[in-house]
């Protein structure tokens, strides 16, 4: 992606090895991100979306945000654990891409699957909760991204942190909204309900190892296993 | 085969569209696009429909219900099904239930009858002349189509076994059979599949057991060999791969009324009043349309039904 010709002659060596390590980690991100779009939108150039491609649509983009969003809040984790320094770097790509894939997910649902037809939308939107518990999760994502340029987090200082740990109200809020969508029940433990417990679980734990507690412990018993230094570059295999 | 639409009056002779033409216009129409509203998506569509060549025999059939709607096309009947039993993947049910055995397969009906009996499927076949039937149907998940069905009331069948006087309910039970069906390993649901109809629900001429579409013999995505078609009710009312016809003085418990019974009615009209939590039941989308339309009270055959809930509270009785 970012291939700057300005890498000093000398140095070749060293920028094979930025180009291993960093770029392609961030090359990666990117393709891994904007492959579901095209993989979506090949369907539907080909036709091939189901019989209910809006459905279709709406289902995968909601989805893709959500793994995009956990994707994004394991690299934190992914540091404390395995030390990959790197994945960090790339929290707020990742978030913004599960921004506008959820963006992508309102939009095709009030503008092509209803249509804007704000008279049929208000009327199905009453007794929804999921979708009330969904467009709180959106607006949520909205202020993050709104607020994930350097400018803001400069201007927010110690706030700002605290502004971003709503990033795991939203995954919470998301993983609802999903849980709700699907033909399950939860409180009866039937019907589909197993991918929105996983999806739940991983919400979970991500947050566990958020907390004071269990990061300290965590970093103690990194600290008591001998490691060779440079594990934290170690790239995409790190993980 | 025996023609008989829901509403009165049959279409003139020459609304009746020859076979060519008839599939022309379905590849028209698939051609045509399903986002037709959005330029960037113009180019897609419901799939072609290349296998869209019904046996040799058999009905032309109308193109559009009583209401003046197109039929869904074949493939999409065919490929996109709700049967947990396989798959909760919609698309990959066609797949799954490929090899699907719907021979030898008995169909066991009993209960509060004066003639239990257990009927081969071929001796249903052949007992009861099977009619076409034009029927929206409506799936509680807010989208819908527009079948051509073969079959024969299920009333004509009741009849042969003489329900007693205390009959009030009928149940119907899916084949268990966890090694065809993949889904039926889920402890998730309480297998089998079951439904319910209220006994004058069960006998009204709508009520329809299946055992084809489109003039050819059902697929087991569409619930071979045997299935129910009630069309004035959400689409998980219509079981399919039926062994076991009961009749009950009591309502029997229903699969998804079992599951989310605040979510599924025993009853499960199709009632754009009646608000689910999840899907929109004010509107739906036509399957092989871009957009949606609105949903009609009883889908659309209230004038038919309406009186079998006469001066029920349909908000509690959902």
């Amino acid at each position: 992606m970012s291939t700057q010709p300005a890498a000093p002659s000398g140095a070749l060596s060293r920028w094979g090895e930025r180009l291993q390590t960093i770029d392609l980690l961030r090359l990666a991100v990117h393709a891994g991100a904007l492959l579901p779009a095209a993989w979506i939108l090949a369907a539907v150039v080909r036709g091939d979306l189901t019989a209910n491609p809006l459905q279709a649509v709406e289902q995968r983009t909601g989805r893709i945000a959500l793994i995009l969003l956990v994707v994004s809040l394991a690299c934190t984790p992914a540091n404390l654990l395995f030390g990959w320094r790197s994945a960090l770097r790339h929290r707020r790509t990742l978030g913004l891409y599960a921004f506008a894939y959820a963006s992508l997910h309102l939009l095709v649902l009030v503008g092509l699957d209803y249509g804007f037809a704000f008279r049929l939308l208000r009327a199905d939107l009453t007794g929804k909760p999921f979708i009330w518990v969904g467009a709180a999760a959106l607006l949520t994502l909205a202020a993050l991204a709104g607020t994930s340029f350097n400018v803001w987090k400069k201007r927010l200082g110690k706030n700002w942190k605290r502004l971003h740990r709503l990033a795991y109200l939203a995954v919470l809020l998301v993983v609802v909204h999903y849980a709700w969508a699907r033909k399950g029940n939860l409180t009866s433990l039937s019907g589909d309900i197993l991918q929105p417990l996983a999806f739940g679980g991983v919400a979970l734990g991500l947050l566990a190892l958020r907390l004071p507690a269990v990061r300290r412990w965590v970093t103690r018993r990194r600290q008591a296993v001998p490691r060779p230094s440079g594990e934290a570059a170690s790239g995409l295999g790190g993980g | 085969m025996k023609r008989q639409r829901s509403l009165p009056a049959p279409p003139p002779s020459s609304e009746i569209t020859p076979e060519a033409v008839y599939l022309n216009r379905r590849a028209f129409l698939s051609a045509a696009g399903i986002f037709g509203a959005s330029a960037l998506l113009a180019a897609c569509g419901v799939p072609e429909q290349p296998a869209a060549t019904p046996a040799a025999g058999a009905s032309v059939g109308s193109q559009t219900d009583e209401l003046g709607d197109p039929l869904t096309a074949l493939e999409a009947v065919t490929d996109y099904n709700n049967y947990y039993e396989f798959t909760t993947d919609k698309e990959g049910v066609a797949g799954l239930a490929k090899e699907f055995r719907v021979r030898p397969w008995t169909v066991e009906v009993g209960g509060l009858v004066h003639k239990p009996a257990t009927f081969a499927i071929d001796d249903l076949l052949t007992a009861f002349s099977k009619e076409e039937r034009i029927y929206r149907l409506r799936c509680v998940e807010a989208w819908s189509m527009v079948i051509p069905w073969n079959g024969f009331e299920l009333g004509r069948l009741l009849d042969q076994v003489e329900p007693m006087s205390s009959a009030a309910y009928v149940g119907f039970t899916t084949l268990l059979d966890p090694e065809q069906m993949p889904g039926q390993r889920s402890r998730l649901y309480p297998w089998p599949y079951t439904e319910g109809l209220r006994l004058d629900e069960a006998v009204h001429t709508l009520t329809l057991l299946s055992t084809g579409l489109y003039g050819q013999p059902l697929l087991p995505q569409n619930g071979a060999p045997l299935r129910l078609v009630v069309p004035w009710k959400y689409g998980f009312k219509s079981i399919k791969s039926i062994v076991r016809i009961d009749l009950l003085e009591q309502p029997p418990a229903t699969t998804w009324s079992t599951i989310a019974p605040r979510e599924y009615g025993f009853y499960a009209n199709v009632n754009p009043e009646v608000d689910h939590p999840r899907w929109s039941q004010g509107s739906e989308r036509r399957i092989g349309e871009g957009g949606r339309r609105e949903t009609l009270m009883f889908n659309g055959y209230a004038d038919q039904v309406a009186g079998l809930y006469s001066g029920m509270d349909l908000l509690a009785n959902y």
